[in-house]
């Protein structure tokens, strides 16, 4: 199914949660969708006869600078097409639903975009840090990280 | 060089060897070096093609040890992270004296390509563990690794092992008198 039939069909189901759908050339045809209804169309994706993303091939933390933002890649195994979905959060406030229970492989991947950019995923069963050790202060892949002086007594910079 | 080309040394006679006690225990000392068997980055990538058949690591007398308290030497093989520095240091000092250390590659010696915005990067494992000998190279390749176990070995053979505290105790003074 071509990216814009997925998007027609998701207008027709969702309205005004689906924000924007962008389908410039040599980009990956993508939409906007509002963070309320991001589980609801996860599962309307995965579960409905023609779509069917059986498959979260990568899950991705965004800094945008003013807000912060997740990036999900979709892909059937069974039908081989793809779709992109976006959600934005704001940094003050960066909260977004899980996909965890739609996708197993969610797990992990919200726990790296966690560590990486501190966003929250509500309902994840174990939202530490993967990557980093545990007690490790502030989210390194923002924007605005400044890095530590010193770990446990190590100097950081060169 | 070495003990044993004293043996062709017709001043000896053959079958007799006239040396210090010192010389025989560092040259049995540096001929069967084991090392720790482990691995950080990329750079274990190469000591593991040193340790294949075609480098054949062991003609050094190096065995893998999978634990600190057997081994004589470690190699840092790769990219030293904060979380992994504590873990290394556990291991260092885990080991039985004397022991030592190969720093291998740039990541390592001082961070390598981590430098400036590796924030995660201890720049150098040396800011934790002294090192004996640090092998440049990203990654280096196994003939240096090679050359640097000979390095190693050389220097086991000039090291101390009678009165050792006694000689480094006179060194020490001598060191503080220039210095004052």
């Amino acid at each position: 199914m071509q990216a814009q039939e997925i998007y027609e069909k998701l207008k027709a189901e969702f309205g005004d949660a689906i924000i924007e759908f962008n389908a410039e050339p040599f980009f990956d045809p993508f939409v906007l969708v509002t963070t309320d209804k991001l589980f609801d169309i996860c599962l309307y994706l995965r579960d409905t006869q023609g779509l069917e993303f059986d498959y979260l091939s990568c899950l991705g933390g965004m800094d945008y600078k003013e807000n912060l933002g997740v990036v999900y890649h979709l892909y059937s195994i069974k039908l081989k097409h793809t779709f992109v979905i976006k959600v934005t959060v704001s940094k003050e406030n960066p909260f977004v639903p899980t996909v965890e229970r739609i996708w197993r492989t969610a797990d992990w991947h919200e726990r790296e975009a966690y560590d990486m950019m501190g966003i929250q995923f509500e309902g994840h069963h174990n939202l530490i840090r993967i990557l980093c050790p545990y007690d490790w202060e502030n989210f390194p892949l923002r924007k605005d990280y400044v890095q530590p002086d010193e770990y446990h007594g190590m100097k950081v910079p060169y | 060089m070495g003990l044993l080309n004293k043996l062709d040394d017709p001043y000896y006679g053959g079958g007799i060897i006239l040396g210090k006690v010192e010389d025989i225990l560092n040259w049995g000392r540096s001929k069967s070096d084991w090392y720790l068997q482990f691995g950080l980055a990329c750079c274990a990538i190469e000591f593991m093609a040193v340790n294949a058949s075609h480098f054949d690591f062991m003609r050094f007398g190096c065995i893998p040890r999978t634990s600190p308290r057997q081994a004589d030497f470690i190699i840092i093989s790769g990219t030293v992270t904060f979380k992994m520095a504590e873990r290394i240091k556990v291991l260092y000092e885990q080991m039985a004296e004397p022991k030592y250390v190969i720093s291998m590659g740039s990541c390592s010696n001082c961070g390598g390509p981590y430098w400036e915005h590796g924030y995660h990067v201890l720049k150098g494992v040396d800011r934790i563990i002294p090192v004996d000998v640090y092998i440049p190279g990203c990654p280096p390749r196994p003939e240096a690794l090679e050359e640097g176990m000979i390095r190693l070995q050389e220097k086991i053979n000039k090291q101390a092992i009678f009165n050792k505290r006694k000689r480094l105790a006179e060194e020490e003074k001598q060191e503080l008198i220039i210095d004052n």
